[in-house]
């Protein structure tokens, strides 16, 4: 069973429902035993960091997540909140990748919204997937480029498109809503 | 390289899609889901569903579509039409919608866009802007084009970048329903004076119209309805159209 985690932010639907087109059962759940026990976890994205930070250390689910042991793929905000610092309303973050998250310099269009390409990429999520193929994003804050980054795109200036810490995967895009491309990732991650 | 997005929008009267003509009269243009599941198939970038008659009537948009939508397509999609509050949009969303739309009440309560943005993020704020020129003045209009405002357009496109609006839906009314073309003008003045994405909207009636949109202003993004409804432009052939005249897009 794949664990959809509940919290006070969008799109979660949107993830379930890529999973069905997958034909895979997914759960909807903020409860603690349900995350620890389901085969992979997914931490979606779509809202504001220090609002979706309160709502998971309220339920302790800050610790939960810190402690799962099977695949966790973070989504857009979820990315972010698996960095260690957001600057989106100055808030501390659950700390799993080695990077901060910025608001983009204000020398283009922000949020960088729409569709692009990447500049690197490596590992498991990526098998099958070229660096002209686009997937869409959403953010006006994105992670630095660390030791954790498995793949970049440059708007602006080159960030962290997919971040990698052991058993912890992200997208700052949107897999759910990148098309095939993105259909292609997801699967990527559900056969790990 | 950030790609042009290519947007087809489906506005929605009683869960069928429709296409007026300077906003009266209505044509019937099919089923929504259907024509969404036939524009994600072509490689449409995003898709927009407004139901234009939610606020005259007073409605809400259908959470029940939106359902619908979000089950059958892989792209993101804005919703909009009637939405007076934050828990309006938080029904969309938890249906399954990327962004939402939100146009007459934001005139007449801009904290609205603040409200959302607070709670959903700026990046799911759309703010639809109707614009007419009245006397030399690009204007904002409300209520589908039925009301002016003392609103001069690019005061209030900088006003909601302000207040935290993801994107600006821009549609000249002069335009819309001609077929003769993206309005350039305002097109062009609102995307410099702004730093958020500019959808370009109304007036779309050729392949040359994208490549003039894009070649000439900062929009990010180009929104047409009736020639893709009807087929008269298919959206491979605009691609490859706009591919060949070096315009940026995701093919």
């Amino acid at each position: 069973m794949i664990a959809i985690l509940k919290y006070n932010a969008g799109n979660i639907k949107s993830v379930q429902n890529a999973l069905t087109r997958l034909g895979y059962e997914s759960i909807i759940t903020d409860n603690p035993v349900e995350l620890m026990n389901a085969d992979k976890v997914i931490f979606p994205g779509v809202g504001e960091a220090s609002s979706a930070m309160r709502y998971l250390k309220e339920r302790e689910l800050d610790k939960t997540i810190i402690s799962l042991k099977q695949p966790v793929l973070g989504i857009c905000l979820g990315l972010q909140l698996m960095c260690r610092y957001s600057g989106e309303n100055d808030t501390e973050c659950l700390g799993i990748f080695d990077s901060d998250v910025r608001l983009f310099p204000p020398v283009d269009k922000i949020p960088h919204m729409g569709w692009n390409n990447f500049l690197t990429i490596k590992g498991d999520l990526f098998k099958g997937v070229a660096l002209e193929d686009d997937v869409y994003y959403v953010h006006s804050y994105y992670a630095e480029i660390s030791s954790c980054t498995s793949a970049t795109c440059d708007y602006i200036l080159p960030f962290s498109a997919s971040m990698k810490s052991e058993n912890f995967y992200a997208t700052q895009f949107h897999p759910e809503k990148s098309a095939g491309v993105g259909e292609k990732i997801l699967q990527n991650f559900l056969n790990l | 390289m950030l790609k042009r997005r290519i947007i087809p929008c489906l506005d929605i009267k009683d869960g069928r899609t429709v296409k007026g003509v300077n906003f009266i009269n209505l044509r019937d243009a099919g089923d929504p889901v259907e024509l969404a599941k036939i524009y994600v198939k072509q490689g449409a970038d995003e898709l927009v569903f407004l139901d234009i008659t939610a606020t005259i009537e007073n409605r809400k948009a259908l959470a029940g579509l939106v359902e619908r939508i979000a089950a059958e397509i892989n792209i993101p999609f804005t919703v909009g039409g009637g939405i007076d509050t934050v828990d309006d949009v938080a029904i969309l969303i938890k249906a399954g919608a990327d962004k939402v739309t939100v146009n007459s009440s934001a005139v007449l309560k801009p904290e609205l866009i603040s409200e959302i943005a607070g709670q959903f993020g700026s990046q799911c704020v759309v703010v639809a802007i109707d614009t007419k020129m009245v006397d030399d003045e690009w204007i904002v209009f409300i209520n589908g084009g039925r009301i002016p405002t003392d609103l001069r357009t690019v005061n209030w496109a900088r006003m909601v970048e302000e207040l935290g609006a993801g994107e600006i839906l821009l549609t000249s009314m002069n335009n819309d329903g001609t077929r003769l073309g993206f309005s350039i003008d305002i097109t062009g003045e609102v995307s410099r004076n702004v730093n958020i994405p500019v959808i370009a909207s109304g007036g779309a009636g050729s392949m040359e119209h994208f490549r003039e949109v894009f070649f000439n202003t900062g929009c990010s993004a180009a929104l047409a309805a009736s020639i893709f409804h009807f087929g008269d432009i298919t959206i491979p052939d605009l691609k490859n159209y706009l591919i060949n005249e070096k315009i940026n897009v995701r093919c």
